[in-house]
């Protein structure tokens, strides 16, 4: 079990409620206590050293905070932690294996869809969620899954181009599976 | 039997990026990634009114709150002298307000907990009193003599002027109206906008008593002049101060100035003696950290009938809110606005300028260009189209009757700046080939006929990149160099650091290109290091589009040392005199006999372990670079729209963008600026601004308010590049990263403005957003981003 701000040396004061929460991030369950109001891009930053998912504006408004709950994108820093007792999340960092990137990940760089990088983790989770529904997406379909996170770096055109790349990745890896 | 050098990843290869390895695993350490042992958590009180004088600050409920550890004021501060700080343009900015509020925003109080949110609890228990003063939120209220004076604070302060200031020829400018046909005039506003990269700013101080260590972290994107600032401001000694600019998420001009937060937290940590981590809310950057823009544009261009322009006059009014805090080089009041008009044969202009102080947060960021010649280059552009019109004259003709020729370069501006090289025709000709413009017109006419508002828009400019040269460039009187350090080890692979600073420039990746070139060593044996002022040469960091011009010339200049150094080893490796030795990517040989050689590789191990007699060892190289000159690319920019006149919506049908940038290091990398740069002045065109109510409220603190395009609205964007090496750049490379935002705008502008201006309308402030749009389109009137003038 792991407690958030671990660090802190002086009483809390016996008025702070907490509620004690498992969410499986990234496949493991982790039991921790927190208080109430904690957001879940807090816990997973701090409580959990997951530091991939950014907090860039506080409302829900940049995407940089988008995590996959229950497989869906949602924008952490608006979601209560106590909201995903129970669920599964997942960050940037469970999208590689250890030996292998996630061709949403390899498109990225292979087609230069960052550049300060701060949008990216946000960006590959909502395009790796709009592939899973839609394998086969136009580009139109990619800038309307991605409408929900900004970023202030490439124009977009590289990042679209990087999601058509992971598809035609995906779809061929499918296809000699089959 | 030189190595290939697209191979390597040397010059003009599409290198993936270095940086992306970490970044595409969430491993990236941006500021509020770093947690240090004992660290404390900071949040700022900010002002809620634009203009007050405190009566009081009871801070007394906050100190109360359990895990708050301290609790700073501005009479704190001011007892250790740091209430006030010197900005980077001969002014003094409020840390913490002591006696007066002076803009909706500005730092009251701190609190510093054991974490984020009970900080966060105790900054809302501070109760301050507030005597509220009538608030000035533009430069025409602030010539009003009625109104406050907002600096009162300062002495030889009257009035609410900040400075006068011209440029130019006024006699031959006046002379060259009286011999005019036409005059042909524009006015315009080019809005306040924030560059609001997504990260905020931040930072991490963390004193050590011990040893006098003052190491911070800090989102800024000039490390060494915030250490050198950071030793004047809290009087302490140079080489005891360490700042580290980890990864950035973004800058845009909005982490050169040296921020309240910043000092607040370095005193945090030296009263508290444990680090202290200070990373602001969406809200606390955009209303309190370096706008951009704000400025009110108005000029006169006398011509001759047949088109020539004769001589340009221009004023500009400047809100540069309530502290002068411009990041520019010194010498210049308003930044580089007097390149306006550089890639015209112009023969006379004269510009006058005139700053105000204004109830609102300090402006003047370089926001994505080379201090303020975003807004030189869209006036300019929008008074070229307007001068067109005026003429009747075809917008292409108008601007290849007056475009500086290839054949007078070196060139003299009218305003003094030498531009030296371009083939502005022929990107002209690429564009207007590319987006189909001689059959336009037919295109429009039958679209029109059909109901439909077609529009094109053209926009040319070279812009002055990569300050400084030094003998005219300085900030606060430290020159604008930069700098560069090389060291190969013994195995032939090195590090490389530089005094510039990446944002999301991919500096990791291209600098190892330039070294590549140089020295046929595979970029992927050198690493790149920025950032950290300790290791790092001293330089004056990125910004302006000034890392390619004068930190990737310092790169070329240090791996040419480490070469010349190679080639005497080389020789006493090979038993000839050095003058027999010939270089080839990656090798020398002796001339006249090509298979006897040795690799820079051979050399560098020879360096270490069979260096020549006499000679020192080891294989390092540090290099200093001053610019002779500023380098110019060019850019020629063709926007098709249409207008939807039931609404006054407008898309973009087609974006053609003719960059010529001098030699491209990583043509990848550069394309992608490009894109970025234009969707930038894609949505100041649009949709992006920030405006203030007249009580001085901050009408866009969030990105509900503060419209940024998204993937959605973006259009695409179709590239061209045309290549002109700069003349004095090393390996020929001119600055490109801003040269879409700030060619940009004008683009998009001048197409829209085709579309509607049949009905009557001159000009539509930016941002074209519908309503304007429609009611320009309907009543043929001009809209104006301008507040209205007083009448009493």
């Amino acid at each position: 079990m792991t407690s958030l701000y671990n660090e802190v040396a002086a009483d809390p004061g016996a008025d702070v409620p907490t509620r004690r929460i498992t969410i499986t991030v990234n496949g493991d369950p982790r039991t921790v206590d927190v208080e109430p109001r904690l957001l879940l891009a807090h816990l997973l930053r701090q409580g959990l050293q997951l530091t991939g998912t950014h907090t860039g504006c506080d409302t829900t408004s940049c995407g940089a905070c988008t995590v996959l709950f229950d497989g869906r994108p949602v924008k952490s820093c608006t979601m209560l932690a106590v909201q995903a007792d129970g669920h599964e999340v997942e960050t940037v960092e469970g999208m590689a294996t250890a030996s292998e990137l996630h061709p949403v990940q390899e498109g990225f760089k292979e087609c230069h869809g960052l550049q300060c990088g701060f949008c990216t983790p946000g960006m590959m989770l909502a395009s790796k969620a709009l592939l899973e529904r839609n394998p086969n997406p136009t580009e139109d379909d990619v800038r309307w899954a991605l409408s929900g996170n900004l970023c202030r770096c490439t124009g977009y055109q590289n990042i679209v181009k990087s999601v058509l790349w992971a598809a035609d990745k995906m779809r061929a890896q499918n296809g000699e599976e089959a | 039997m030189s190595v290939d050098e697209l191979k390597i990843g040397g010059m003009g290869a599409s290198r993936r990026r270095v940086e992306d390895n970490r970044f595409i695993r969430g491993k990236g350490r941006y500021v509020d990634d770093i947690v240090l042992p004992g660290m404390l958590h900071m949040e700022i009180l900010r002002a809620d009114v634009a203009h007050a004088r405190i009566k009081s600050i009871d801070t007394s409920a906050a100190w109360e709150v359990p895990g708050v550890r301290l609790v700073l004021t501005g009479e704190m501060m001011a007892a250790r002298n740091l209430a006030w700080m010197p900005t980077l343009s001969y002014d003094t900015q409020a840390v913490m307000a002591t006696d007066k509020i002076r803009f909706q925003g500005q730092e009251i109080a701190a609190v510093i907990a054991d974490d984020p949110y009970i900080a966060k609890d105790a900054c809302s228990r501070i109760v301050v009193e507030y005597e509220q003063l009538p608030v000035i939120v533009n430069p025409i209220q602030a010539q009003d003599p009625a109104m406050p004076l907002i600096r009162d604070d300062k002495e030889n302060q009257p009035t609410n002027k900040i400075f006068d200031w011209e440029i130019g020829d006024k006699a031959r400018t006046d002379k060259a109206f009286e011999e005019a046909d036409v005059v042909s005039t524009l006015e315009l506003h080019y809005p306040r906008s924030h560059p609001s990269p997504l990260e905020p700013c931040g930072s991490i101080a963390d004193y050590d008593r011990s040893t006098g260590k003052l190491t911070v972290y800090m989102t800024t994107q000039a490390p060494h002049i915030i250490r050198a600032a950071v030793a004047m401001v809290a009087e302490l000694p140079e080489h005891m101060i360490r700042i580290v600019s980890p990864d950035l998420g973004g800058g845009f001009g909005n982490k050169v100035p040296v921020y309240p937060g910043y000092v607040i937290s370095i005193l945090a940590s030296i009263l508290t003696e444990r680090p202290v981590k200070w990373i602001e809310d969406k809200t606390g950057n955009l209303i309190s950290t370096g706008f951009g823009r704000d400025v009110y544009l108005k000029g006169e261009m006398a011509l001759r009938k047949d088109g020539k322009i004769l001589g340009m006059r221009m004023h500009t009014t400047s809100d540069h809110g309530a502290f002068f805090a411009d990041a520019q080089p010194t010498k210049f009041k308003i930044g580089l606005m007097h390149s306006t008009f550089a890639c015209y044969d112009v023969p006379a202009a004269h510009l006058t300028s005139v700053g105000y102080y204004t109830n609102k947060a300090p402006g003047g960021v370089a926001y994505r260009c080379s201090f303020r010649v975003t807004e030189a280059m869209f006036f300019q552009e929008r008074m070229i189209h307007a001068a067109a019109n005026d003429l009747g004259m075809d917008q292409a003709e108008f601007r290849r009757v007056n475009l500086v020729k290839d054949d007078m370069f070196p060139y003299r501006t009218a305003f003094g700046f030498l531009t030296d090289s371009g083939q502005y025709e022929k990107c002209l000709e690429v564009g207007m080939e590319a987006i189909g413009y001689r059959n336009f017109k037919q295109e429009q006419e039958e679209a029109r006929k059909r109901g439909r508002l077609l529009g094109i828009g053209i926009s040319t400019m070279t812009e002055p990149l990569g300050a400084g040269n030094s003998r005219e460039y300085d900030i606060l009187g430290i020159k604008m160099f930069d700098s560069a350090e090389l060291r190969i080890h013994m195995t032939g692979k090195g590090i490389l650091r530089t005094g510039a600073k990446t944002q999301g420039q991919g500096h990791e990746t291209t600098w190892a290109q330039i070294v590549a070139h140089e020295l046929g060593i595979p970029a992927d044996d050198i690493v790149v290091e920025e950032g950290d002022t300790d290791t790092a040469p001293f330089g004056m960091g990125t910004y302006a589009s000034r890392s390619t011009p004068v930190a990737g010339a310092a790169v070329a200049m240090a791996a040419r040392k480490i070469r010349a150094k190679a080639r005497k080893i080389a020789a006493h490796l090979l038993e000839v005199s050095e003058e027999d030795i010939e270089w080839e990517l990656g090798r020398f040989y002796v001339r006249g006999n090509h298979d006897r050689g040795v690799t820079i590789q051979d050399c560098a191990l020879a360096a270490y372990s069979n260096m020549p007699d006499g000679m020192e060892p080891g294989m390092e190289s540090t290099a200093y670079y001053d610019p002779p000159n500023l380098t110019w690319p060019f850019a020629a920019y063709f926007c098709k729209v249409e207008v939807d006149p039931q609404t006054g919506v407008w898309d973009v049908l087609n974006f053609v963008a003719v960059d010529d940038c001098g030699v491209r290091i990583n043509p990848m990398v550069v394309e992608g600026q490009v894109m970025g740069g234009l969707t930038e002045a894609y949505a100041m065109a649009n949709m992006q601004y920030i405006t203030f109510d007249e009580s001085g409220n901050c009408i866009g603190s969030n990105y509900m308010d503060y419209l940024l395009p998204t993937a959605w609205e973006t259009p695409g964007f179709e590239l061209h590049e045309v290549v002109t090496p700069c003349p004095h750049h090393p390996i020929g490379a001119k600055g490109v990263g801003e040269c879409a935002t700030v060619a940009g705008p004008a683009a998009f502008v001048n197409a829209v403005m085709n579309a509607i201006e049949h009905a009557g309308a001159r000009n539509v402030d930016m941002p074209l957003m519908p309503n304007r749009v429609f009611e320009a389109l309907h009543t043929g009137n001009d809209i104006s981003g301008m507040p209205p003038v007083k009448v009493d």
